[in-house]
């Protein structure tokens, strides 16, 4: 079966996550944000960029483009549903992953790798990963702050799926590039179908690039559609 | 009652111009005729006073497929494939309001580069301002910064190299230059060409405004003063969103075939839009103001055609695909209008409430503009400038030097920019920012283009010739340390007032050795840009151009040099002519003496080709993991540079401290495997490079071994400490 990667106006990682799908495996087709009936797929990628210029609060308009029914259906369906940076940003906005994202601590735009611990292999992000496992993956963001309430973060604990370190896997606020609760780099639903990511994988498949270690979590997604996480 | 100025004058037009005006139409021009004429002839637009020495630049050869003249510069790398280059200046909108002008120069290149059919895939960021110790430079610095990364990131075009210079020349009139890179098939090149007669413009995009006005005639072409801040609305304001979506829609209106031509509005906005393509055709046309999508109400003619609101493409199309190319335009929510029709026989009539405002020749708008010869000189103080140059009796402290000069904000850690610039988006950045040249691949082929950018005022205002071809000789030695071979150049050439004779000077000598080095390289300019009028209350900056050169490795190599792969027993080796002794425009005497004075070293054509080629030999074949050009700082800036990003110390011995600092050209630092080291130095005595084999990498610690009592040591640390916070600590971030 074909993810669906979700074009909006503005959006400007979709050809990358095909082109990363692809090879590890995957098999992908870009979609309009307009489309309204997603049935020929069973999975679904809300891919970084600017949806509808963002000059709102991020993923506060993209949550009302056609798609998002679709993408509601899929993820209460059980399908993997993953967004990445700005997908990530929508899926917050659209009620599907608890938090939200808020400006970077030092309010400049941040692009550059950064280090993430695995905290957890129950999502469809990170199954084929091992927990502890440190992966190198570039960061690219503004509004790249993942913030929740107190209460919203104890009930969500076991959905923290990846979180900023050092190379040695130390977690600690000189790690944290932008200031997020809880050192949160990547958070899942309680089902594991639905998960948002703030740094980019799709942008660390190949040693020629600098790192190839977002090929494990893009498999993971591969490896789980078909699969459903009711 | 007091009297007010002609109209002309007030539009930046001289009485002489608005006389040859008079001469074009038999008759004095109305208000609309008289706003299309200041724009298209003013010096952002028409090059007047510097148009008579660009005919120098060598702009053929087999592979250049559109040179000069047209929006981009176009190459043929084979096998179907097109690069499109453009660099552009944004020096005086920035300096106004330093966000919105470098985000528009961001846009304006953007449109340059899709203008031709192609996908932009890069861009590159040459700025430069005063020194950082001033509150206002860190305010232009980080809001054009800022301006860069928000319209960039957001428009989905990585940012991948650049320049970050700081001198108090730019403390003034700061220097903000972009340079875009596209690539495209073929079949899908478009020129901006209204067609035949009876094809339709199509206006697409932004709806028009009065933001902006008079931009080119007002902002770019005048020289600042204390009043520059009653100029701020002239400062055009952009939207990366509406770029975003302007860019998906063109491309797949190229993609259908769908159009005959297309123009970018940019400086003189409509006024351009309509007349030079009708030029380039032969044609004339019909444009009904009308029909413009608006955003206020009640706009006159003249500002219709004066407006320099952003995001704006004019298409021709055949009749028959208008339906076809709205379409396209809806299904991206683009705005588009039909604003017009090419018709035969030259003259652009415009229409405005009904009745015609302008009926002019077409191609009077940039045929006739005028074209100066302003008096040029040499420089009544050269001579005094050549000879002040400093004595040197003994050695200075050169660990000391050394972090002084890494501590330079022009020679430190630029991250603290490029780290606000996505420079990944793509997946094609394979050597990204940090290094001296850029190699980005074409996925699905097995080429790599790579890009270097160069400026070096300093040396320029020294001696405007050998400066403007050390840039070229430079540029192409960085791109042959990535394995590429240079194709094409683009300059930017940001100077002084021309009205002056000794700026006159720097220019033609300027492009003198900018020529004589692209001839002696067999490469081509393609295109360039000219922004002369930076100054502030009649100080001039540095005579700055900036060389854009554009290579191609094919096939691209798997392991291309880094700054960071130098490892443990690598040799630390030195190709290139031997240093000189003369200091002159060199980091060490501004850093550590704040001294620029004497004249720098002459450039060596035959040298310069070896040294390129070696250096693309060693990189294609992965013999020098690390490779780093001696130009700032010098030998000792290089190999420090090397240490930091690969983490590793390094031991060398030294004869001579000034070797250390020298800048001479043609030179770069390696590291070389202890196996290698054979075929590299038959390889370097094939081409006749000459090399030094100066230590070996280990270690913590840097060591500069004079060979006497005491060897100088700094820990890899330490320099990368003041290296990484030359820049952060005056920002004041940690």
């Amino acid at each position: 079966m074909t993810t669906a990667v979700v074009v909006f106006p503005g959006s400007n990682c979709e050809h990358d996550v095909v082109y990363a799908l692809e090879s590890v495996g995957g098999s992908a087709e870009l979609v309009w944000h307009r489309e309204t009936d997603l049935s020929a797929f069973d999975s679904v990628v809300l891919p970084g960029g600017f949806a509808h210029g963002d000059y709102l609060r991020t993923g506060a308009i993209a949550r009302f483009s056609p798609v998002m029914d679709e993408v509601a259906r899929l993820a209460a369906d059980g399908h993997p549903v993953l967004g990445i940076c700005n997908g990530f940003q929508i899926l917050c906005e659209a009620g599907l992953l608890p938090g939200v994202l808020l400006q970077n601590r030092d309010l400049t735009f941040i692009c550059r790798p950064v280090h993430l611990r695995v905290e957890s292999t129950a999502s469809i992000l990170t199954r084929s990963a091992t927990v502890g496992e440190v992966l190198e993956i570039p960061l690219n963001s503004y509004e790249g702050n993942y913030t929740a309430d107190d209460e919203t973060l104890a009930a969500s604990a076991d959905q923290i799926m990846l979180r900023y370190c050092a190379s040695d896997g130390t977690v600690a606020d000189a790690h944290n590039p932008n200031g997020s609760s809880d050192h949160i780099a990547a958070i899942a639903n309680r089902a594991g179908n639905v998960a948002g990511i703030m740094p980019h994988p799709e942008r660390a498949i190949e040693d020629l690039l600098g790192s190839s270690d977002g090929r494990i979590l893009l498999e993971s997604f591969v490896a789980s559609v078909g699969a459903v996480h009711a | 009652m007091p009297e007010t100025a002609p109209l002309h004058r007030a539009l930046g037009m001289t009485d002489e111009e608005f006389e040859d005006v008079c001469d074009i139409l038999g008759r004095p021009p109305s208000n609309a005729e008289l706003a299309m004429y200041s724009v298209m002839w003013s010096e952002h637009c028409s090059y007047k006073s510097s148009r008579a020495h660009l005919g120098r630049f060598p702009t053929e050869a087999p592979w250049v497929v559109v040179g000069p003249g047209e929006n981009a510069g176009v190459v043929d790398l084979g096998d179907g494939w097109l690069a499109a280059l453009r660099i552009e200046s944004h020096n005086h909108p920035s300096f106004v309001e330093p966000y919105q002008g470098a985000a528009t120069g961001v846009g304006g290149i953007l449109r340059d580069v899709f203008t031709m059919g192609a996908r932009p895939i890069a861009l590159w960021d040459q700025i430069r301002f005063g020194s950082l110790d001033e509150p206002r430079n860190r305010y232009l610095f980080s809001g054009v910064v800022a301006g860069i990364a928000g319209y960039g990131n957001a428009v989905g075009v990585p940012t991948v190299g650049g320049e970050v210079v700081f001198e108090e020349c730019y403390s003034g009139n700061p220097l903000v230059n972009v340079m875009c890179l596209g690539i495209l098939r073929r079949d899908q090149l478009v020129l901006g060409t209204a067609g035949r007669p009876g094809s339709v413009a199509v206006l697409l995009g932004a709806s028009t405004g009065r933001d902006g006005i008079g931009g080119a005639s007002v902002l770019a072409s005048a020289s600042f003063d204390e009043e520059s801040g009653a100029k701020r609305p002239s400062v055009q304001v952009g939207d990366p969103f509406e770029e975003k979506k302007l860019i998906e829609a063109c491309l797949e209106l190229y993609q259908h075939g769908l159009v005959v031509g297309v123009q970018d509005l940019g400086a003189a906005g409509l006024s351009c839009a309509t007349s030079e393509p009708a030029a380039r055709a032969g044609m004339g046309m019909d444009v009904d103001l009308d029909r413009v999508h608006v955003r206020e109400a009640a706009m006159t003619a003249p500002e219709l055609l004066m407006s320099e609101s952003q995001e704006r493409m004019m298409a021709f199309v055949d009749p028959a695909k208008v339906d076809a190319v709205l379409a396209v335009a809806a299904k991206w929510e683009v705005d588009a209008s039909v604003v017009g029709e090419v018709k035969a026989g030259g003259t652009l009539t415009v229409r405005h409430d009904g009745k015609v405002v302008a009926e002019i020749p077409a191609a009077s708008l940039s045929e006739n503009a005028p074209v100066y010869h302003r008096p040029s000189g040499e420089p009544f103080w050269l001579e005094d400038l050549w000879t002040n140059t400093l004595e040197y009796l003994q050695s200075p402290d050169v660990g000391a030097a050394l972090l002084q000069m890494l501590d330079d904000p022009s020679i430190g850690d630029p991250s603290w920019a490029y780290e606000q610039y996505d420079h990944m988006l793509f997946l094609n950045t394979v050597v990204g920012p940090g290094h001296d040249g850029s190699l980005l691949r074409i996925k699905g082929t097995s080429k790599g283009l790579a890009v270097s950018t160069d400026g070096n005022g300093r040396h320029c205002y020294l001696d405007p010739r050998r400066g403007g071809a050390r840039l070229v000789f430079e540029a192409a030695l960085n791109v042959a340390m990535t394995g590429a071979r240079p194709l094409a150049v683009v300059d930017n050439l940001n100077f002084g007032n021309p009205e002056k004779s000794e700026v006159m000077w720097q220019l033609i000598e300027t492009i003198e050795g900018i020529s004589e080095a692209c001839e002696s390289l067999d490469i081509p300019v393609i295109g360039g840009n000219v922004s002369l009028y930076n100054e502030t209350d009649g100080q001039d900056i540095y005579p700055t151009p900036v060389v854009g050169l554009l290579g191609m490795a094919d096939p691209i190599p798997e392991s291309p040099p880094r700054l960071d792969r130098a490892t443990a027993g690598m040799e630390v080796w030195m190709l290139g002519p031997r240093h000189s002794r003369n200091l002159a425009g060199s980091a060490f005497e501004k850093v550590v003496k704040g001294h620029v004075g004497g004249r720098p070293d002459a450039p060596d054509a035959t040298m310069a080709r070896a040294v390129m080629e070696l250096a693309t030999t060693l990189a294609a074949d992965d013999l020098a993991p690390a490779m780093h050009d001696i130009s700032d700082g010098g030998f000792a800036v290089a190999l420090a540079e090397i240490c930091i990003a690969s983490g590793i110390g390094a031991t060398v011995a030294f004869t001579s401290w000034i070797g250390l600092f020298a800048e001479n050209p043609h030179r770069f630092v390696a590291a070389v495997r202890p196996e290698d080291a054979d075929r590299v130095a038959a390889l370097a005595d094939d081409a006749g490079v000459s090399v030094s084999r100066l230590g070996t990498f280990g270690g913590e610690a840097l060591v500069l071994d004079n060979q006497g009592p005491e060897a100088t040591s700094i820990s890899v640390a330490d320099l990368a400490d003041t290296w990484r916070n030359a820049i952060r600590r005056r920002m004041h971030v940690s």
